[in-house]
């Protein structure tokens, strides 16, 4: 991490969870080294907890209430800043991926652009998808009747190691974009592009708890998340089966929600992942009747 | 209770028609009635009567097996079939059922119990309707999830209740069907017969073999439905308690088995003082009265608005004891018979309790009659929220009622549960109604009317109440892969 010679020493980011707003490390004191392609250390990241997970649903749950309320229009405006966020930070993203994965910059290239790409596609479902998934419902009778989508609570997102940044984007959108609150295990893989991502979110108006982001271990937290009783959904994508069973085992005992579309295409594909079949799995339908008489 | 009629009552008016029935039904695989390799039959009875109507085979995990293999083998042909070919044998179905209405709603009553108004007048037009609005789905299916190129599940195993027998199997079948799915049904153990005719009309229409297997049995046959999930069986479809539910959910957990799930409920229904008190009274009797209270979403903690209550609370007993509790199959009864003799013991615990723990019980005072499963229909005032009767579901005809005070109080307190399927709420406010209805943590909120169901309207839970949804384009993802999600 020290340059030789006489250049200076470079400030090494320490790099924190991301709760409620702001950046705590670990209640449990613990970290977990973060090595680059070449194998060299290149910086000590937060290692979550059970109680930093609990600490992050008490948040999210309580952010969930204004943001779930908020308009939709509202939630528009704010996806798109982080896309604006994102791009402002483009080269940062680029750099980290390319110096910890070992992948080219053109290739990071890609997948960065893909992701702030993904926001801007959000940014415009926020409104329409109550259009899209609900409506008015022809019922044989003389009722006013529509159904609409409502967000479901906290969900709680584990990411892959592939592609992370375009993996974390692509689970949280869906969730975000309908109105509910998310803490992300994002992996230790590349902790430092999480940090970066959560400090972008920090930036992007997006209030405080609705987006939560915890490096830590999924086979750790996984159970906890399952058994969580006031985590209303999972979301996952290219999971181990351990780790799938896990989550699906633990949500049974307080009926969670779990999408881990298992038969879903890569990140990269775009007539899924900006489809609003990528939202669907995270809202709830509620159907509401009214008698219709004069 | 007196003896002497009132020169108001009502003369008995029994239904005439009697359903032709077989003295005993095997299982319906691969299209035809087979006996059971289990070597196992019950009786299956009247429980008005408790005399026997028909005898119906136990399946066992051999027989599941071999309907499941039925279903497997024919869902390649019938997958493939031409949607708008599927659709014409749907609407056909329909209206083979539209014709046998009668006979099955009176086999409905004479075996579940429900008076023979609501399975006439309710249950099967309802079925009649899910047939005919899902078999216009089959050939629109890219439409209604456009872009994503929808695609059947596979082997479907549903397992119904007991509470809408004809009617669940209905909301089961037609969507499932509608999506190129093949299916193997297993009715509840107390009400199989009505089930048993539908396979004789699935025959009688043409379906082809092995699309719907029917299997009668017990929990075990249940249980070795979804023992198959992932080997055999690709999707599994729930309707019944929340106990069973999550047993349901682990046993597929880790099989990327598809999974839908109907589940129980103690659902609120909220009056507030400026609501039309009359209409109110009536949308609170059906909402806990209709099917003897053996309804999942049954409005079963009413909370009244306290200024309102006392008033309320006297319109609504009133109300209650003009109803007629008897003989189901008579066209004049109001409340049928309580469908098992462990479903009337289990709400006899809920009335001791709730008189144990303090609540004050009114109930009808009418005669019941000698033979048969019957509950009163009875309303408890004075309840607290921690009392067992304002938390766990009672499917019975019990409503506990309590009160609140203002609009976020009865919000709070509606929600304060771990169920979600339904809620009610009654006043003539318009925006008042329309933001309670986004409050309420339930998916179907009845404004103003209660228990109301239709083909085209999603109906399904929140919460611990379960997840998916039947009726309507919302409810066809529950029998589609669409994209990736399940």
């Amino acid at each position: 991490m020290s340059p030789s010679g006489s250049t200076r020493v470079e400030v090494a980011k320490t790099l924190k969870l991301y709760v409620n707003g702001a950046f705590p490390r670990s209640e449990s004191g613990r970290t977990i080294p973060v090595k680059d392609a070449r194998k060299c250390i290149v910086a000590h990241a937060s290692h979550a907890s059970r109680k930093d997970l609990r600490d992050a649903v008490e948040a999210a749950n309580a952010a969930q209430l204004k943001w779930g309320a908020a308009t939709a229009y509202n939630r528009g405006q704010v996806i798109y800043r982080i896309a604006e966020m994102l791009e402002a930070r483009r080269a940062e993203f680029i750099a980290l991926i390319a110096s910890i994965e070992g992948r080219s910059k053109a290739d990071a290239t890609r997948e960065v652009d893909h992701a702030i790409d993904r926001c801007v596609c959000f940014a415009g479902w926020t409104d329409k998808i109550a259009s899209v998934l609900g409506g008015k419902q022809p019922v044989a009778g003389p009722y006013f009747v529509f159904s609409m989508p409502e967000p479901m609570g906290t969900v709680a997102i584990v990411v892959p190691d592939e592609r992370p940044l375009l993996a974390m984007v692509s689970l949280l959108l869906p969730v975000i974009s309908a109105g509910n609150a998310a803490i992300v295990i994002a992996p230790m893989t590349n902790a430092p592009l999480a940090v970066a991502f959560g400090e972008a979110l920090a930036t992007s108006d997006v209030p405080a708890g609705v987006v939560n982001i915890l490096t830590g271990l999924r086979a750790e937290l996984c159970p906890w998340i399952a058994s969580h009783r006031d985590i209303a959904g999972v979301c996952g994508a290219r999971l181990s089966a351990l780790d799938a069973k896990t989550l699906e085992l633990g949500a049974a005992e307080n009926l969670k929600r779990v999408c881990l579309f298992h038969d879903a295409p890569k990140f990269d594909d775009d007539a899924f992942w900006h489809s609003p079949f990528a939202i669907a799995p995270f809202v709830e339908t509620k159907t509401v009747w009214h008698p219709s008489a004069l | 209770m007196t003896a002497i009629p009132s020169p108001f009552a009502y003369a008995p008016a029994p239904e005439s028609v009697r359903p032709v029935l077989k003295a005993s039904y095997g299982l319906f695989i691969g299209g035809k009635f087979v006996d059971p390799k289990s070597g196992k039959s019950f009786q299956t009875i009247n429980p008005a009567t408790e005399e026997p109507i028909a005898e119906v085979a136990d399946a066992g995990a051999a027989d599941v097996a071999r309907a499941v293999d039925a279903a497997r083998k024919a869902f390649p042909k019938w997958s493939k079939t031409k949607p708008a070919e599927r659709a014409k044998l749907l609407f056909r179905i329909a209206r083979r059922i539209q014709e046998r209405s009668r006979e099955l709603a009176v086999l409905e009553s004479m075996n579940g119990g429900k008076p023979i108004k609501e399975s006439r007048d309710e249950d099967l037009p309802l079925v009649v309707q899910h047939f005919f609005h899902h078999a216009g789905w089959c050939d629109k299916l890219p439409y209604a999830f456009a872009g994503a190129q929808p695609k059947p599940v596979g082997v479907c195993g549903q397992i119904i209740p007991w509470n809408f027998p004809l009617m669940m199997a209905a909301w089961k079948l037609a969507p499932a069907l509608a999506c190129g799915n093949t299916c193997v049904l297993k009715p509840a153990e107390t009400t199989p017969l009505t089930a048993l005719m539908l396979a004789e009309i699935l025959q009688e229409c043409g379906l082809p073999d092995g699309v719907v297997n029917i299997v009668t049995g017990g929990p075990d046959a249940g249980r070795a439905i979804t023992a198959l999930a992932g080997s055999g069986v690709d999707k599994i479809a729930f309707t019944g308690s929340t106990e069973v539910g999550k047993a349901i959910a682990k046993a597929v957990a880790g099989t990327g088995v598809k999974l839908t799930l109907e589940l129980g409920g103690k659902s609120p229904n909220i009056v507030f003082a400026d609501a039309a008190l009359d209409q109110a009274v009536e949308g609170v009797v059906s909402g806990i009265w209709f099917n003897q209270g053996h309804v999942c979403c049954a409005g079963s903690r009413l909370f009244v608005e306290e200024s309102a209550h006392d008033d309320f609370v006297a319109r609504l007993e009133r109300r209650m004891q003009q109803l007629r509790v008897g003989d189901p199959l008579d066209k004049n009864t109001d409340v049928g018979a309580i469908n098992s003799k462990a479903q009337l013991e289990t709400i006899n615990r809920y009335l001791k309790a709730g008189s144990a723990e303090g609540a004050h019980k009114h109930e009808v005072s009418c005669p019941l009659p000698k033979k048969g499963f019957w509950c009163r229909p009875t309303i408890f005032t004075g309840v607290q929220p921690s009392h067992t009767i304002a938390r766990e579901e009672i499917f019975g005809p019990v409503v506990s009622v309590m009160t609140f005070r203002t609009p976020e109080e009865a919000v709070q307190r509606a929600n304060n549960t771990t169920y979600g399927l339904s809620a009610g709420v009654w006043t003539e406010k318009a925006a008042r109604a329309l933001e309670m209805s986004n409050r309420l943590g339930a998916g179907v909120v009845w404004l103003n009317t209660f228990n109301r169901f239709d083909a085209s309207a999603p109906f399904g839970g929140y919460k611990e109440s379960g997840f998916g949804r039947e009726g309507g384009r919302q409810g066809l993802s529950a029998y589609l892969k669409v994209g990736g999600g399940r």
